[in-house]
């Protein structure tokens, strides 16, 4: 195996394009080290991103923020600014393994993963982030929901990687939140993931929503009748009801280890519920 | 493939290794640098054994490949201690039987010793959170939590 480290996004890219083997990209490695280990992964060169310096920023950029790819977790938990604005998905992010493993893990890498269960992503979905691709063609914004395309794999062409995740401007009076059930209170898997971001008028009437389930379908998943469930409401109980009815008619999990087809579907409106209910106190609603 | 040559420091000592591209941090550290303090329990992150700082954050070693320290300043339990004085979370260990196989223990001290850097006043909450990555299958956890605690507010006296 190569060990590349290179300093420039086009350096990153050229590599990764004319390799002719099996080229992995190498952010925290979270994920990419333990395929290596479990000889899942045996690739023929990695290519290290962390020696971009771009790569390693959170930045401001049209009143939104772009989180560089080789961004850890502990880093977004770190940056108040940023979870000032969304604090959604850096919660999402931090829910991601260990504090070792928050030192390490990065939001693109658990998108690239492409596992149904990613913590980040649903948050980022309902928080309308867009990826960054960059590739030997140039560069392309892409809704980081069309990034993974079924588990494990991603719509990535070759030669092509995320260099940032970008989310919106955050607005005033909005709020985001995420929420996942798992057996125990920390390091696991979510069962069901839920992330809601919506916004209020001055009056707390709900002008935009935006609503995501993960680990109950091949890929994380858009609701849009769950989002229309709390458009032109105040959040109130029936808009709430709404919203949890529509999340688990979306959800289409299968049963494993983990939990049955009714467990996921009862929990995705749970979740749904009670992370509006916190993603419109963010916002500034009333209780 | 000829090896790769990485330069870096480890418990403030400049350092040099040779290592194969695909080779972790932990299997550097143990096998090419003799440092076998920081142990292998899982080798998938899960456990916590391996844990170092590098650059000052905890990390799994066996998740990082031993190239990727090139420059970087990692910490190991071997730089716990100052030559014979314990580290006051190596005393509270001790006084409070806070092992028992041990294989845990090395990665529990660099663990809590990087969150009370950062919290030297944490709850007992918030010490069981930062800890949940490190693995002890012998103690139950609570003499380690108290150890943590212990040490904590003799650190905080202390300074």
């Amino acid at each position: 195996m190569q060990y590349l480290a290179p300093t420039t996004v086009e350096e990153a890219v050229s590599a990764l394009a004319s390799h002719s083997g099996d080229c992995r990209i190498l952010a925290g490695g979270t994920d990419l080290l333990v395929r290596m280990r479990s000889d899942m992964a045996d690739p023929d060169a990695v290519v290290d991103l962390k020696r971009i310096d771009a790569m390693k920023q959170i930045t401001p950029e049209d009143g939104g923020w772009r989180i560089g790819a080789a961004v850890s977790g502990a880093e977004m938990g770190e940056h108040a600014d940023l979870v000032a604005d969304w604090p959604g998905v850096v919660e999402a992010t931090n829910l991601i393994g260990s504090t070792q493993i928050q030192g390490r893990c990065t939001m693109a890498g658990n998108l690239c993963n492409a596992s149904p269960a990613a913590d980040s992503v649903p948050a980022m979905v309902a928080a309308g982030a867009v990826a960054r691709v960059v590739g030997p063609d140039g560069t392309r914004v892409v809704p980081v929901e069309e990034i993974p395309t079924a588990p494990g794999r991603t719509s990535l062409e070759k030669g092509e990687l995320v260099d940032a995740i970008i989310l919106p401007e955050r607005g005033a009076r909005g709020g985001d939140a995420y929420l996942r059930f798992i057996p125990r209170t920390e390091m696991d898997i979510a069962v069901v993931g839920c992330g809601v971001s919506l916004t209020l008028d001055d009056d707390g009437t709900c002008t935009a929503a935006r609503v995501a389930l993960g680990a109950v379908a091949p890929t994380v998943i858009v609701v849009p009748e769950a989002a229309d469930a709390l458009i032109g409401t105040k959040v109130d109980d029936a808009a709430l009801d709404a919203l949890s009815a529509a999340c688990s008619a979306a959800a289409k999990p299968i049963d494993d280890k983990r939990g049955t087809v009714d467990f996921r579907v009862h929990v995705a409106g749970v979740l749904a519920k009670r992370a509006a209910v916190i993603a419109k106190k963010r916002a500034g609603g009333a209780a | 493939m000829s090896k790769i040559h990485v330069t870096t420091s480890v418990n403030g000592d400049p350092t040099e290794f040779l290592c194969e591209a695909d080779e972790t941090l932990l299997d550097a550290l143990r096998d090419r640098l003799g440092m076998t303090g920081s142990k292998e329990g899982c080798g998938t992150g899960d456990c916590g054994a391996c844990s170092v700082t590098v650059d000052g954050r905890l990390v799994c070693s066996c998740l990082m490949l031993g190239a990727e320290a090139e420059g970087r300043e990692i910490g190991t339990i071997e730089g716990m201690a100052e030559g014979d004085t314990l580290h006051p979370l190596q005393r509270k260990f001790i006084e409070h039987a806070a092992l028992q196989c041990g294989i845990c223990t090395p990665g529990l001290l660099v663990a809590a010793k990087s969150l009370l850097e950062k919290h030297p006043d944490p709850t007992e909450e918030e010490a069981r959170y930062w800890l949940a990555g490190n693995l002890c299958r012998c103690t139950g956890y609570d003499k380690i939590i108290r150890a943590v605690m212990d040490a904590a507010q003799e650190m905080r006296e202390a300074s």
